[in-house]
C-alpha cells in the first residue's frame, strides 16, 4: 500500500503509514460472530423490561444520562478540569518558590499560608478529582462494558448518581477557596490536630470543613462506582468472556474497584470522627493539654496517630487506584502497538492481584516517624519491600512484550513507553523510602515529592494521556493530530524528568516539603539553583499541555474522520462501530473465542484475530485459549 | 523514533546518575554515631538500585530502537513461565535482603532506650519555635501546665514550667540547643499544639514531635559544630520558619555554658 | 508451533473456553447455553435478581469496612494513654458509658422482628412470583398477596426501632452523656447513628417497594426491590446486634 500522504511504500496490513503516520488502507474486516441462534442476546438488567430504547432530548442524552458512555465522558471532562486548576496551582507554587516576594497580579504576593493552601488544595484536587477519576471512572465507564462485552453497567441509574454527586463534591471542594479564611492549608494528608483544631491554622475553619464534607460525598460516589464496576465485571461479560480473556484493562479496573469499595469506607469513617471533632467537641485524635495560639483546647484523650493510621489505611490502597488502570492501559498499547501478545498474561493478573492485596498491608510505611510502635515499622517495611516485586514482574513483562515486536510508534505506543519508564524511575526511590533506617533522613523531604510525583504525577498522567489518544477515535469518532500529539509527548516526557529528577537531589541535601521559603536555612542556599531550574522547567511542560487541548479540542471537529479500528486492534469496543451506537453493539451481543492480545498469530491472515473472530487458535502451552 | 527514544533516555539516565554519583547536592557531612552505618546503607542502596535504573531505561530504550517496525517477523509468544520465576526470586532476594541489611541500625536506635548516664534533654515543638530544657543537677524535669502556659512571654513561661515545683529550681529552658561532643544524649520529644518534627540532617536524626506523646530517643554527636535543626512535620503556616541551632561544643565548653546558666536561674 | 485454522466452522462447532460468568448452575445463565425454551422472561427475571443481590453483596462489603475503621478507632481509644502534664503520667481518660439497657433490648427486639417480618414478605412475594406463570391456565389458582402485610409490618417495626434509638440517645442526654463528654458516650452516638442512618436508607427503599404496585411497577421489579431489600435489612439487623455486643461487652 502506497501512502498518499509522502508515498512511502507500506506493508499491506498496516493501517498507518509508518513513516508520517497517515492513514494508508481501509480497516481489515473484522469478523463479529453471533449466537447461533441469531436471536438479540439479552445480558442487561434495564429499568423496565421493554428493550433497550436510545434515550432522546437533550437533558437525557447529555445531562442525566444512564449511558455509560456520556457517564464515561462527564468524568473525563470533569478531570479534564480538575487537572487545569490542580496545574494552575502548582505553577503559583512554582512562581513562588523561585521568586519569594513577586507580586502575582490581581493578587499580591503569596502569603506564607497561602502557599500551604495552594499545596493542600493542588494535592487534593489532583488526587481524588484527577488520577481516582480519569484513569478508573472515565475510561473504565466508557469501556469497561464494551470490552466485556455488554450494552451497559450493570446499575445506570447508579452509575448516574455516582457521577452527579462527584460532581457535587468538586464543586464543594471549589468552595472552600471562597469561604470565609479560605481553602485549608494542612496538606493533602490533613493530620490531626492541626486539622481538627480551627484555631491552628488560616483556612482551618469552614475551609477545612468544607475540605472534610467535600472528601466524604467523594468517598459516597466512589464507594458507588466500585459497586458497579464489580457487579458489571462479575455478572455482565458476554458469552465466551471468561475472567481469563479479559483485557488487562478490564482486570485493572475490577482490582481498582476492590480496593476503593474497601478503602473509602475507612475514610469516610475517618472524616465523620474528625468532623465531630471540630464541631461536636469530640476527642477522637485530639490529645489534653494543648495551648494553640494561646487559647486553651478543651480536648482530652485523643491520638493524631489514629487519624494517619485510619488516612493511609486508605491512602494507600489510594495511590494504588491512581495507577493500576494506567498499568492496564499500558500493557493494552504495549501488546497492540508490538503486534505482539502481552508477555506472560496470568503473571500480570496475579501481579494486579498482588500488588491490590499487599497495597492494604503497608499503610505504616507513611508513618515511620510519627511516634509508632518501632517494631511494626519493621513489619510494615518488609511487606512494603513486597509490594515492590509484583511492580517489579510488571516491568520485566512489558519490557519482555517489547522484546521480537514490531514496534509501532503512534502517539499512544510514546506514552506508554514513557509510562513503562516513568514508572521505573518513580519506582525504584521506593526501596529508599521503604527501609525505615533511610526514611529517617528521607521522609518529609522532597525525595518523598519526587517518588510520588514519578509515579502519579507523571506515569500515571501518561497512563491517562496514552488512554487518550488510544481512544480518542473510537469515543469521538475522529483522529487526533500525531503530530501535535508527538510534540506534547516529547516536551512532556523529557520537561517531567527535569522537574522531578532533580528533587531527589535537593531531597538528599535535606530540604523539606510544605516550605513556603527556604531561604531562612543556611544549609539549603546551594538548593536554590536547582528550585529555580525546576520551576523553569515546569513553567514549559504546563506550557505544553496547552497543546495537547488544542489537539483535543481542534479533532473534535476537525480531526480526520476515524475508522471502527484505526489501531488494528483485537478487543471488543474495536469491533464495534466509532462511535459505538448507543446500546454499544446494535442489537447483536458479541461471542468471544480468544484472549484479548492474539497477535502475529501464525499462519493468521492478518497480524491480529479479533477476540470476537471464531478461527482455531492453537498455542503451545495454553489450555484456555 | 526509536532512535530518538533510546537516545532520550539513555541521555536522562546518564545525566540523572551522574548527579546521584557527584553528589553534587547530598547530605551534610555526617555528625553523629549512626551516621556512618546510614550512610553506607545509602550507598549499598543506591548502588543496587542505580544498576536495576540503568539496565532498565537503556534496557527499554534499545528494545524500542531494535524492534521498531521494519517489517520483521515477530516471535509469536506468551510469556516464558521459567523466566517469570527466575526474575521474580531475584527481585524479592535483592529488595528483601536490602532490607534486612539495613534493619540492624534501625534496631540499635529506636528498639532500645538510651544507656543510664546519657545526658537528658527535652525537646518541646510548639508554632513556631523549638524550645529545649535540661533537668539540671537533679536529674528531674518539673511539671508543666499547660494552663499556664504563655507564648508570647517565651522561655520557661511558654512551657507552662510549674514554679512551685521543686525541680523547676534547676530547669533550664534556651532556644538554643547545646550538647557535648561524643556523649549520648537522650531526647524527649513532645508537642504543645500540633505535630512537630525534629529534623537534624548532618546527624541523620528525625523524629515526629506529637501532642499528647512523650517520645524518647537517643543519639551521639560527634563532631563539634553547628548544625541546623528544620521541622519536619507541617505544622502551620509558619512551618518554614522554625528553625533551631543545635551546638555541639566539647564538654568542657558544655559544662562552662550548663554552669552558667544554673548560676543565673539561681540569682533570678 | 502455532497455527491458525483459517477455515471458519460454525459457531457451534468451535471450541469454547468459557461460558460467561464461572461456576453458575446452568439455569441461572440466561439463554447463553442455547436454552430458548419456555419462558423468555424467566431467565431475565433470574439475572437481574442475581444482579441486584450482587450489588447488594458488593455494596455491603463497604458498610463493613466502614464498621471495621470505627471498631478500631473504638479499641485503640479505649485503651489509649495520652499525657497528662498534671500527673506526668499517661492518663486513659475511658469512662465505661451505662447503656441505657431496657430500651437497647426492646430496640433490638423489634429490629430482629421487623427482619422475621420482612423474610415473611420476600418469601411471599417470591410465591406470588413463582406462581404467577402459571396463571394462564385454566383451573389454577395463583397465591394471591398474603392477607398479612408482612412489608407493612416490616416498615412500621423499622420506624419504631429508628424512634426507640432517638428515645435511647434522649435517655442518655437526659442523664447528662452527651456527645463530647467522654469517648465512651462519644462512640456510642456514632455507632447507633452511622448504623441508624444506613437503616434509614433501608427503610426509604423498603417505602418504595410498598409503594411499586401504585406506581404501576410490575411483579417482577417488587419481588427484586423486596428481595434486595430483604437481604440488605437481615444484614442491618446482624450488624446491630454486632454495634450492641461490642458496646455492651468491649467497655
Amino acid at each position: 500500500m502506497v501512502c498518499p500522504k509522502c508515498g512511502t511504500s507500506n506493508p499491506d496490513v498496516n493501517t498507518f503509514c509508518e513513516k508520517c503516520g497517515a492513514v494508508v488502507s481501509k480497516p481489515v474486516p473484522v469478523a463479529v460472530a453471533h449466537d447461533a441462534a441469531g436471536t438479540h442476546e439479552h445480558g442487561q438488567a434495564h429499568a423496565a423490561h421493554a428493550p433497550h430504547h436510545a434515550p432522546s432530548g437533550f437533558i437525557r442524552k447529555y445531562v442525566f444520562s444512564l449511558d455509560h458512555k456520556v457517564i464515561g465522558i462527564q468524568y473525563f471532562f470533569l478531570a479534564l478540569t480538575a487537572v487545569f486548576v490542580g496545574l494552575f496551582l502548582s505553577v503559583l507554587m512554582r512562581i513562588h518558590l523561585v521568586w519569594p516576594d513577586a507580586k502575582i497580579p490581581g493578587w499580591g504576593p503569596i502569603m506564607p499560608e497561602q502557599y500551604l493552601t495552594l499545596v493542600t488544595m493542588h494535592g487534593t484536587i489532583m488526587v481524588f478529582f484527577v488520577l481516582t477519576t480519569a484513569p478508573q471512572s472515565g475510561f473504565g465507564n466508557y469501556f469497561l462494558p464494551i470490552q466485556i462485552g455488554a450494552e451497559d453497567m450493570a446499575f445506570p441509574v447508579l452509575n448516574m448518581l455516582s457521577f452527579w454527586t462527584t460532581f457535587v463534591s468538586f464543586l464543594v471542594m471549589l468552595a472552600a477557596f471562597f469561604v470565609e479564611g479560605g481553602a485549608p492549608l494542612g496538606g493533602w494528608t490533613f493530620y490531626a490536630p492541626l486539622s481538627a483544631i480551627p484555631q491552628a491554622g488560616p483556612g482551618q475553619g469552614l475551609g477545612a470543613d468544607m475540605w472534610i464534607i467535600s472528601i466524604a460525598i467523594f468517598c459516597v460516589a466512589s464507594l458507588m462506582g466500585a459497586l458497579n464496576f464489580i457487579t458489571t465485571t462479575l455478572d455482565l461479560r458476554c458469552k465466551g468472556m471468561s475472567m481469563w480473556r479479559l483485557p488487562l484493562t478490564v482486570w485493572t479496573w475490577f482490582i481498582t474497584a476492590i480496593l476503593g469499595l474497601l478503602a473509602f469506607g475507612v475514610l469516610l469513617a475517618g472524616g465523620i470522627l474528625l468532623l465531630m471533632d471540630r464541631q461536636l467537641g469530640t476527642s477522637f485524635f485530639v490529645p489534653g493539654g494543648l495551648v494553640v495560639s494561646g487559647v486553651q483546647i478543651k480536648h482530652n484523650g485523643g491520638s493524631p496517630l489514629l487519624w494517619q493510621h485510619l488516612f493511609w489505611f486508605f491512602g494507600h490502597p489510594e495511590v494504588y487506584i491512581a495507577i493500576l488502570p494506567g498499568m492496564g492501559v499500558a500493557s493494552q498499547l504495549l501488546s497492540t502497538f508490538s503486534r505482539k501478545p502481552i508477555f506472560g498474561y496470568r503473571a500480570m493478573v496475579y501481579a494486579i492481584m498482588a500488588i491490590g492485596f499487599l497495597g492494604f498491608m503497608v499503610w505504616g510505611h507513611h508513618m515511620f516517624m510519627s511516634g509508632m510502635n518501632p517494631y511494626s515499622a519493621f513489619a510494615f517495611s518488609l511487606m512494603t519491600m513486597a509490594i515492590g516485586v509484583p511492580s517489579a514482574i510488571k516491568t520485566f513483562n512489558w519490557l519482555g512484550t517489547l522484546y521480537r515486536g514490531r514496534l509501532r510508534f503512534t502517539t499512544p505506543m510514546l506514552y506508554a513507553i514513557g509510562f513503562v519508564s516513568l514508572f521505573v524511575s518513580g519506582g525504584l526511590s521506593g526501596p529508599f523510602l521503604a527501609q525505615p533506617t533511610l526514611d529517617i533522613y528521607l521522609h518529609d523531604t522532597f525525595f518523598v515529592v519526587a517518588h510520588f510525583h514519578l509515579i502519579m504525577g507523571v506515569a500515571a498522567i501518561f497512563g491517562i494521556f496514552a488512554g487518550t489518544y488510544y481512544w480518542f477515535p473510537k469515543m469521538f469518532g475522529r483522529m487526533m493530530s500525531e503530530t501535535l500529539g508527538r510534540i506534547h509527548f516529547w516536551i512532556t516526557f523529557v520537561g517531567a524528568y527535569a522537574i522531578f529528577m532533580p528533587m531527589h537531589y535537593i531531597g538528599m541535601a535535606g530540604r523539606p516539603r510544605r516550605y513556603s521559603d527556604i531561604r531562612l536555612f543556611e544549609y539549603l542556599h546551594s538548593t536554590m539553583t536547582v528550585e529555580r531550574f525546576i520551576s523553569i522547567a515546569a513553567f514549559i511542560v504546563a506550557g505544553a499541555q496547552f497543546v495537547f487541548l488544542v489537539n483535543f479540542f481542534w479533532s473534535l471537529w476537525k480531526g480526520e474522520k476515524a475508522p471502527d479500528n484505526p489501531w488494528d486492534c483485537t478487543t471488543l469496543e474495536w469491533t464495534t462501530s466509532t462511535p459505538p451506537p448507543f446500546d454499544n453493539f446494535a442489537g447483536k451481543t458479541p461471542v468471544v473465542y480468544h484472549g484479548p492480545y492474539e497477535y502475529s498469530v501464525p499462519g493468521a491472515p492478518a497480524d491480529f484475530v479479533m477476540q470476537t473472530d471464531p478461527s482455531e487458535v492453537h498455542s503451545e502451552g495454553h489450555g484456555h485459549d | 523514533m526509536g532512535l530518538a527514544l533510546l537516545v532520550v533516555l539513555s541521555l536522562i539516565t546518564l545525566v540523572s546518575s551522574y548527579f546521584f554519583a557527584a553528589k553534587t547536592w547530598w547530605m551534610p557531612a555526617v555528625a553523629s554515631t549512626y551516621g556512618p552505618a546510614i550512610d553506607a546503607q545509602f550507598a549499598y542502596t543506591y548502588v543496587a538500585m542505580g544498576v536495576v535504573f540503568i539496565a532498565a531505561q537503556i534496557g527499554l530504550g534499545w528494545f524500542a530502537w531494535r524492534y521498531r517496525d521494519r517489517a520483521q517477523k515477530v516471535d509469536y509468544s506468551h510469556g516464558n513461565l521459567r523466566l517469570e520465576a527466575t526474575w521474580t526470586v531475584l527481585t524479592a532476594i535483592l529488595f528483601v535482603g536490602l532490607n534486612l541489611m539495613g534493619q540492624k541500625i534501625w534496631a540499635e536506635a529506636r528498639f532500645q532506650g538510651a544507656a543510664p548516664g546519657a545526658l537528658q534533654v527535652e525537646i518541646t515543638g510548639m508554632q513556631f519555635q523549638w524550645y529545649f530544657r535540661y533537668p539540671g543537677p537533679d536529674g528531674k524535669y518539673a511539671k508543666t501546665d499547660p494552663t499556664q502556659a504563655d507564648a508570647s512571654a517565651g522561655g520557661e513561661a511558654a512551657l507552662g514550667l510549674d514554679t512551685t515545683d521543686p525541680a523547676a529550681k534547676d530547669d533550664i529552658v534556651v532556644n538554643t540547643l547545646y550538647l557535648p561532643v561524643n556523649r549520648e544524649v537522650d531526647v524527649t520529644l513532645r508537642a504543645q499544639d500540633v505535630i512537630h518534627d525534629f529534623y537534624v540532617p548532618a546527624l541523620r536524626f528525625k523524629q515526629d514531635a506529637v501532642p499528647g506523646l512523650m517520645i524518647h530517643m537517643h543519639f551521639t554527636p560527634t563532631q563539634v559544630g553547628d548544625y541546623e535543626v528544620a521541622c519536619a512535620e507541617l505544622c502551620g503556616l509558619g512551618h518554614y520558619r522554625m528553625r533551631a541551632m543545635l551546638k555541639v561544643v566539647s564538654q568542657q565548653d558544655f559544662d562552662q555554658w550548663m554552669a552558667a546558666k544554673e548560676k543565673d536561674k539561681s540569682a533570678q | 508451533m502455532a497455527t491458525l485454522n483459517s477455515t471458519l466452522k460454525s459457531p457451534a462447532d468451535v471450541q469454547i473456553g468459557g461460558h460467561g460468568p464461572d461456576n453458575l448452575p446452568p439455569h441461572y445463565w440466561g439463554g447463553g447455553d442455547g436454552d430458548h425454551g419456555g419462558d423468555d422472561e424467566a431467565p431475565r427475571f433470574y439475572e437481574r435478581l442475581r444482579r441486584y443481590r450482587m450489588g447488594v453483596a458488593v455494596g455491603l462489603a463497604s458498610v463493613v469496612m466502614i464498621f471495621v475503621a470505627l471498631t478500631s478507632a473504638y479499641v485503640v481509644r479505649q485503651g489509649l494513654g495520652s499525657w497528662d502534664d498534671r500527673t506526668a503520667t499517661y492518663a486513659n481518660d475511658w469512662k465505661p458509658l451505662p447503656l441505657p439497657e431496657t430500651l437497647l433490648l426492646i430496640n433490638t427486639v423489634l429490629l430482629l422482628a421487623s427482619s422475621a417480618t420482612l423474610e415473611f414478605a420476600r418469601r411471599n412475594i417470591h410465591q406470588q412470583g413463582v406462581t404467577a406463570a402459571l396463571g394462564h391456565i385454566p383451573g389454577v389458582a395463583t397465591d394471591r398477596e398474603s392477607s398479612v402485610p408482612w412489608l407493612g409490618i416490616s416498615i412500621i417495626l423499622g420506624v419504631a426501632f429508628l424512634i426507640g434509638q432517638i428515645a435511647a440517645w434522649n435517655e442518655l442526654q437526659h442523664a447528662g452523656y452527651f456527645v463530647s463528654g467522654n469517648p465512651s458516650t462519644s462512640f456510642f452516638y456514632v455507632l447507633t447513628g452511622v448504623h441508624g442512618a444506613h437503616l434509614l436508607g433501608g427503610l426509604l427503599t423498603l417505602f418504595y417497594a410498598a409503594l411499586m404496585p401504585l406506581l404501576g411497577k410490575s411483579l417482577d421489579s417488587r419481588r427484586i426491590a423486596v428481595d434486595a431489600t430483604g437481604w440488605y435489612w437481615h444484614f442491618m439487623a446482624a450488624l446491630w446486634l454486632y454495634v450492641y455486643a461490642l458496646l455492651h461487652f468491649v467497655k
